[in-house]
């Protein structure tokens, strides 16, 4: 919980000392008072407001210079509230505190403000649930940083005018050290939002112990010897782009004929009897519990665990012969957040090329940095002892620094604009509700 | 000609005494009255106005009394709302069998220490219901502290499992609804007359005659209330279905959870909640009917 008093904590002292009802929520809600003559007219006022943000903050808004250099002037405050994904961030197991993430403890010794880190998000779906209602009434999330998938969830948090527009000057480092895969995305022209966290592929991970023979396609998930023992994601990204490249579809160009096809691939696993669930984030413990054995898995949650943790060392992360879909997870500042300043200057922290590399050491996922890269390469060159080996293995793996031929089988996600989203999730969403 | 039947009497003036007695009933009903309003009234008519509704989440939503929402609703999860009412029946079967034997046991012969029976049966709920719920997923994981056990010891298979299956999902249900069900067998069972009984048997009725012809009649009015009080929870959940379950599992619950959470389609969700309670609205009724709706009042 929020452990500052409220005295201290800007956003309560901006909430108390700043309108927080605009004038169409005045009208609005007099309309409702008013209306309360004739029950349609009730009916009729209760809306949901969605209003998408076309222009972005006016002046002295949230986001807009002016708003900017006030924050700054009362500077960067002494603490963040960070939420993450599981497995995302650099451990240190022999120390106790804060020292046991490395990176973190460094940005607050040098800077003296406090982290509160949190890998609360499982899946980008309930995790914006569990936020828009904050967002939507104008009210402080709790959290400075949140790291979101590039799905709807982001693009429609974007288009609301949820997220707080980022200061240009509070990113030197992005500017100097992201690469070129990172600036200015499709998702997010010019950065205006995010800064990307870390970026990863969508593939098959599976233990040994269990499952032998090379894996090379999503069928080999069908194989009855798994049933019982096999899992995919329930998110629609990652599920039907997955199988539209299965099935020989660019997902970045499918049409809704190519979901529909997608969507009857993904049935055959309900169909099988074999499925263990559609999952989020949660299959990463069922398959650490050894309840599955073959599962679809973000790239660094089972690189990490095997090289990492000896208990895990007969996991194996492979992607489908036909090819993967890779995700880029973007760090983000939510409306009303208590130290957007702070924020910002974490966020930019991580694209120093030496931070960076602590990352990607630790949870092998591809990096944002490519001088962070090169750090990676000398330390495994460099490295000595029991580390050694580990750091190799992620210095040439692809799933980490891919080869051009290997990133030519690597795909986006598609980008869905306005009707398509409905019928996206009209065809996907059933599939993992049966 | 005109005639007054009735003679003329003087005005009577009503005690201001009197009419404000009248009054109080209302002064005293006004807190809940007040309450029931702005905690359901408003509320339910906020979610009706919601499921009449089209738009989406991003463009916000229009009245436009859509009524297809409700039968887009119900064509689209019929199965699944009939396998929640199938599951619930199933959770309030097996859950009335294993709160009987219990609530009986501990009104008849828990003797001085019947509270502390009641406290126990209550300890575990002090924990949050998601939790424990959570606890049981690990519990019976497939290599977990029983089935990782039972196959090292050979004898289960090295595939045998009970999480992602309807069995996990429906024990989980039982298991958190079961405090529902033996509180008022309990209570029922508990102010039976105990004279009652041994004078069916001194009218030579058999133990189990005893039980059959005067205890379960007697004790109806707690079977009816915890029939109701298990099964009404039961249709609607949905975390032992997403926690415990897998494929094939869903329940109602997880339909509107996702309609709200992940699709953010508001009008169906709501559509889909009101189908939902007008189901366990007409079942409570007829069951009330069939029952008779004054045994409600007694447990």
């Amino acid at each position: 919980m929020n452990d500052r008093s409220p005295w201290t904590d800007p956003s309560w002292i901006r909430g108390m000392t700043q309108r927080r009802m605009s004038r169409r929520d005045l009208i609005r809600n007099a309309a409702v008072g008013a209306g309360a003559i004739g029950i349609s007219s009730i009916l009729a006022a209760c809306g949901v407001s969605g209003e998408a943000q076309t222009t972005g903050p006016t002046a002295g808004e949230e986001g807009s210079a002016q708003w900017w250099a006030d924050m700054k002037a009362q500077g960067p405050g002494d603490h963040i509230n960070f939420t993450n994904w599981p497995a995302y961030i650099d451990r240190d197991f022999s120390v106790d505190g804060p020292g046991s993430r490395p990176s973190l403890y460094a940005f607050t010794q040098s800077t003296g403000i406090d982290v509160t880190y949190r890998a609360d998000i499982n899946s980008n779906e309930d995790f914006y649930a569990a936020i828009r209602p904050a967002l939507e009434s104008g009210q402080d999330t709790g959290h400075d940083i949140i790291v979101m998938s590039n799905f709807q969830e982001l693009s429609e948090m974007i288009a609301l005018g949820y997220l707080i527009e980022l200061d240009p000057e509070l990113h030197p480092n992005f500017d100097q050290y992201a690469g070129k895969n990172f600036v200015d995305p499709v998702f997010d022209p010019g950065n205006k939002y995010t800064m990307a966290w870390q970026s990863g592929i969508t593939g098959i991970g599976y233990n040994t112990n269990y499952v032998d023979g090379p894996i090379t396609s999503l069928d080999d998930l069908l194989n009855p010897k798994y049933a019982g023992h096999m899992a995919m994601f329930n998110n629609s990204p990652d599920a039907g782009c997955s199988a539209m490249i299965h099935l020989g579809i660019a997902p970045e160009t499918s049409t809704p004929d190519d979901w529909q096809k997608a969507a009857e691939y993904l049935q055959k696993f309900n169909d099988s009897g074999g499925l263990r669930g559609w999952m989020d984030q949660s299959y990463l413990t069922a398959i650490e519990n050894e309840d599955l054995w073959i599962t679809m898995a973000w790239s660094g949650d089972i690189l990490n665990d095997k090289l990492y943790f000896p208990e895990y060392a007969t996991f194996e992360f492979t992607i489908p012969d036909a090819g993967a879909v890779i995700f880029i997870d973007n760090g983000c500042i939510p409306n009303k957040a208590a130290n957007p300043v702070g924020a910002e200057m974490l966020m930019d922290w991580y694209y120093d090329p030496k931070y960076a590399a602590m990352l990607t050491e630790w949870n092998a996922y591809f990096t944002p940095v490519p001088d962070g890269g090169e750090i990676v390469q000398a330390d495994a060159a460099a490295a000595k002892g029991a580390n050694k080996e580990v750091l190799q293995t992620i210095a040439s793996s692809p799933y980490v620094f891919p080869t051009t031929e290997f990133a030519q089988k690597l795909h986006n996600y598609r980008v869905l604009e306005g009707d398509e989203v409905q019928t996206w999730n009209d065809i996907f969403n059933p599939i993992f509700l049966t | 000609m005109e005639r007054h039947l009735q003679p003329d009497l003087p005005d009577v003036e009503v005690p201001e005494r009197r009419k404000k007695r009248a009054r109080a009933p209302y002064g005293l009903a006004a807190p809940a009255l007040v309450w029931l309003f702005v905690l359901f009234v408003i509320p339910m008519i906020a979610m009706v106005s919601l499921s009449l509704q089209t738009g989406n989440s991003l463009e916000g939503f229009r009245q436009t009394f859509r009524f297809a929402n409700y039968t887009d609703a119900l064509s689209q999860n019929g199965d699944i709302i009939l396998r929640s009412l199938r599951n619930a029946a199933i959770v309030t079967g097996v859950a009335l069998l294993l709160a009987y034997p219990v609530a009986y046991w501990i009104a008849f012969y828990g003797g001085k220490f019947k509270n502390v029976f009641l406290f126990l049966l209550l300890l575990p709920f002090f924990i949050s219901f998601v939790i424990r719920t959570v606890a049981w997923s690990f519990i019976l994981s497939d290599n977990g502290i029983i089935f990782g056990t039972l196959k090292t010891l050979g004898v289960l298979p090295d595939s045998y499992r009970v999480l992602g299956t309807t069995f996990a999902v429906i024990a989980g249900i039982t298991y958190n609804l079961l405090p529902f069900t033996i509180l008022p067998l309990y209570v029922s069972l508990e102010q039976i007359d105990r004279r009652l009984v041994e004078a069916a048997k001194d009218l030579y009725a058999s133990k189990r005659k005893a039980f059959t012809n005067v205890v379960l009649p007697l004790s109806m009015p707690g079977i009816f209330a915890a029939v109701l009080l298990t099964s009404i929870p039961a249709i609607g959940d949905y975390v032992n279905a997403s926690v415990l379950g897998g494929p094939g599992t869903t329940m109602i619950g997880n339909v509107i959870q996702s309609e709200f959470l992940r699709d953010r389609n508001y009008p169906e969700a709501t559509a889909l909640a009101i189908v939902l309670m007008g189901i366990m609205l007409v079942g409570a009724i007829i069951y009330a009917r069939l029952l008779g709706t004054e045994r409600i009042t007694e447990a």
